[in-house]
């Protein structure tokens, strides 16, 4: 009997398996490239566009991303049928699409758009059929349109399967059917992170960015104005591949002279402050683990994170860093420093980011970066954007001149050029706070355990004689396993960092899109190089840094300045979708809420007792004007009885006894009124 | 204090019966339609609340749970009435003048287009494409009683003996 052979027929040549988990993957590798909508590596497999189709002999057409490929199998992924199919199904997805192209932010990048010009759609034979369906333009981060969507489910996917998130789902069917929040909410409010990774793969226009780049532009035209950049470190990486530089090429000092010719008067640099966050948030750390308070600390960099865990962990909120992203320490420093540095008048100041990233347009307009009702950081661009923004002024970036980032605020050591890959906040921390608790000089200052892309990164490192256990995670979905792990008591850690978007920043969802394979380790290699040319690396030897804490923030990281303007606190954000049923409520609408969680699977609930406690104390001491009381039901079988408490955004450790909890409840009350 | 034992009370005892479906179903994500058809078996249809309530009951984002109450015809997310009169108008019913038999409901019932529901709950009206019983065309079933070659002035009459048996019951 003869050997099989492990190979098939594609397109009568013969290839060989090799592993590939399905048809359309071994035809790739072969060198064709069959269309698809709905499939992506990286997530589950949907079958749902119609247009990877092929012939497999005997069997007949078949989705090839659903196929296993089986040896001996003869696959033709071009017949007359199949042509046909493909272009079909792609007139009809055109016929109900919002054809705008010129104006649609995804024009020239846009997978429907590439699709019809190369299967060679001249008409679309059918109906125009647009529903006029309003956008959804409530996020600051993000921008749906409803009319573009060609109902893929790539961002259903992203958001369920890596983010754990879920914040979009298919409703309805047939031709109502649409990609949509829970109940057909606006996506803001719903638990939407904006990490904007459904921008990232959806293959249309129908979720991008929202664009600031207008109102940029009028800040940068008005003469009255002076307007200063910072620029993320993860931006320099990718900004080049829309100007034809290879991927993960640092454009940094190109970037910087076409934005002075965009006209910023000053260009600076976000890896100031992201060394200004390693200050504060090494020292915080330090601080923690001597005093064994909160461990383990997380990294607070990532507003998606940050929003992803006062949405659905709450009670981990103490083990946040408080330490304000380097986004938001640079508006900090930026609105203390610059008017008097630039002798300009603190109102003419305005403040811009160049992020890679959508939920730093959300971080942005959060009431507690702004003072007297001023944003720290007055508008966000993504990396797009900024690119967009240099396009439209017909500069080629590949032709200028370098120039340097404007100082004090452009000069940064290697730490905080890496902050954009994941697993680098983490190094960046390390590389200060090894130092400072084993008191002398640093020489090797890689830490290699926490790079690379694989889903947890773990570590025990022995400093001074204790052993530091360190994770690193990236990806909302990993960041939850993990989160459950320590809860369960399974893994233990002192530091773990999370980033919201796999690969960290540099994949963010404000960043080029790009299909080339491996994008993300090219470009975090970019940061990595950058940081091996520099000849300072530790963070704490950025001398400007402490030159900047010795003029404007009481001379040290922690002191009381560093914690009014370069700390923060967090939000409760949970039970958004909990049966609630209203208890108390003041007539004003800014009034904090107090929510007694009650277990329905338990008969006689704790819960109502304390409840019951607390309307008496709030009765009691006449503050019925100043708070609203609610019930909210739950039967997670997590909750197992034991009763969750919110004061405000103050989540109240859980205990067994009710008059112990409410002790603490009264506690909470006095104090959040005593802050208002 | 007793007001709001009272309030929590009402709230959780409105709750136990889709406890009881979790329960029963072992809180099972897989098992999420049968836990939608019995949620609405006993509360007739489903609300927001006790979407979001079997959503995070189950471990399933909320967005999950409305996609598949949306996405099947049996689940309504609109209150429904004690009553419920399903008209058929499949191609049998059709030709025997069906329409004539929702007209003359709606008027009875002050409902009209897309309003199908009583504003005081009492009766829903739905039609449906087949009964398979279409040697009795036209066909309406109230409740689960089956009334063949029915007559507008036969519909209405229906409508008004259960008018008058709720306002009996209700003595």
């Amino acid at each position: 009997m003869s050997e099989v052979k492990n190979t098939l027929t594609v397109n009568n040549r013969e290839i060989e398996i090799a592993g590939e988990r399905n048809l359309l993957e071994l035809i790739r590798k072969a060198g064709i490239d069959i269309p698809t909508f709905c499939y992506h590596s990286e997530l589950s497999i949907y079958g749902a566009c119609r247009l990877c189709l092929v012939e497999v002999k005997g069997k007949g057409i078949m989705a090839s991303c659903s196929t296993k490929p089986e040896p001996g199998m003869v696959v033709q992924t071009d017949t007359k049928a199949i042509r046909n199919m493909r272009k079909i199904n792609v007139e009809l997805l055109l016929a109900s699409h919002n054809r705008e192209c010129p104006t649609c932010q995804r024009s020239a990048n846009c997978t429907l758009q590439d699709l019809a010009r190369k299967l060679g759609v001249k008409t679309v034979r059918y109906k125009q059929s647009i529903k006029g369906l309003p956008l959804d333009t409530s996020s600051p981060s993000l921008v749906r349109d409803p009319n573009k969507c060609v109902l893929c489910g790539d961002c259903v996917r992203v958001c369920a399967e890596v983010q754990s998130v879920g914040a979009l789902d298919f409703a309805s069917r047939g031709a109502n059917a649409r990609v949509v929040p829970a109940f057909d909410i606006n996506l803001a409010d719903g638990e939407c992170v904006n990490c904007g990774q459904c921008a990232q793969v959806c293959p249309t226009g129908a979720i991008v960015a929202k664009s600031d780049a207008d109102k940029v532009w009028e800040a940068i035209y008005d003469p009255e104005k002076t307007v200063v950049v910072q620029v993320a470190p993860a931006v320099r990486v990718a900004l080049g591949e829309r100007f034809g530089f290879p991927t993960g090429k640092n454009v940094a000092r190109k970037m910087v002279t076409a934005m002075k010719m965009m006209g910023f008067d000053q260009v600076y640099d976000t890896c100031f402050a992201a060394d200004m966050t390693i200050f504060e948030e090494a020292t915080e750390f330090i601080e923690r683990l001597s005093s064994n308070d909160s461990l383990p600390m997380f990294t607070s960099c990532c507003p998606a994170w940050v929003k992803f865990v006062e949405t659905y962990y709450p009670e981990m909120l103490p083990n946040v860093s408080t330490t304000r992203s380097p986004q938001a320490i640079f508006g900090a420093v930026a609105r203390k420093t610059l008017p008097a540095k630039l002798g300009i008048k603190p109102e003419n100041l305005v403040v811009v980011s160049v992020m890679p990233c959508t939920a730093k347009k959300f971080e942005a307009q959060l009431p507690k970066f702004s003072v007297d009702g001023r944003r720290d950081v007055d508008y966000v661009l993504t990396t797009v954007e900024l690119a967009s923004m240099i396009q439209s002024m017909g500069i080629e970036l590949a032709e200028l001149e370098p120039e340097a980032f404007d100082m004090p605020l452009g000069f940064s050591t290697g730490g905080g050029v890496i902050f954009g890959a994941t697993g680098c906040v983490m190094e960046a921390a390390l590389r200060f706070a090894v130092e400072k608790v084993q008191g002398t000089s640093l020489t090797q200052i890689d830490f290699k355990e926490v790079r690379g892309l694989s889903p947890r990164k773990e570590a025990t490192l022995e400093v001074a004689g204790k052993m530091l256990r360190i994770a690193v995670v990236h990806g909302l979905a990993n960041a939850r396993r993990l989160i459950e792990d320590i809860k369960s008591g399974k893994a233990q850690y002192d530091f773990v960092e999370v980033m919201a978007c796999p690969g960290g920043c540099v994949a963010g969802g404000g960043q080029p899109i790009t299909h080339e394979e491996g994008f993300r380790s090219k470009r975090a290699a970019g940061l990595y190089d950058t940081d091996k040319d520099r000849q300072v690396q530790k963070p704490q030897d950025n001398y400007w840094v402490d030159q900047c804490y010795a003029e404007s923030f009481g001379g040290r990281p922690g002191s009381h300045e560093a914690h009014t303007r370069l700390h923060t606190t967090y939000k409760n954000r949970n039970q958004i979708f909990d049966a609630k049923a209203p208890i108390m409520h003041a007539t004003s609408d800014d009034a904090p809420t107090i929510c007694v969680t009650l277990c329905t699977r338990q008969q006689n609930c704790p819960g109502q007792k304390l409840l019951g406690m607390i309307v008496e104390f709030v009765k009691a001491n006449g503050l019925t004007e100043k708070v609203n009381i609610d019930a909210a039901f739950s039967s997670r079988p997590e909750s197992d009885g034991t009763i969750a408490v919110t004061v405000g955004d103050v989540v109240i450790p859980r205990s067994d006894s009710v008059e112990a909890m409410f002790k603490v409840v009264k506690q909470a009350i006095e104090s959040m009124l005593a802050v208002k | 204090m007793q007001e709001t034992m009272e309030t929590t009370q009402a709230m959780i005892d409105h709750l136990a019966a889709v406890n009881k479906i979790l329960e029963k179903y072992n809180y099972s994500e897989a098992k999420l339609v049968p836990i939608l058809q019995d949620v609405q078996a006993v509360y007739k249809y489903l609300s927001k609340d006790m979407i979001s309530y079997v959503a995070t009951s189950i471990g399933v984002p909320p967005s999950r749970v409305y996609g598949v109450a949306t996405f099947y015809a049996h689940f309504s997310l609109q209150p429904k009435g004690r009553h419920i009169i399903k008209l058929c108008d499949g191609t049998a019913c059709h030709v025997k003048k069906s329409h004539g038999l929702l007209n003359a409901l709606y008027e009875k019932l002050n409902l009209s287009g897309d309003k199908r529901t009583t504003s005081d709950l009492m009766f829903t009206i739905e039609t449906v494409s087949c009964l398979g019983a279409c040697g009795l065309a036209p066909v309406m079933v109230v409740d689960e009683e089956v009334h063949g070659q029915c007559t507008p002035e036969h519909a209405v009459e229906i409508v008004e003996q259960i008018l008058a048996a709720e306002k009996a019951a209700n003595k």
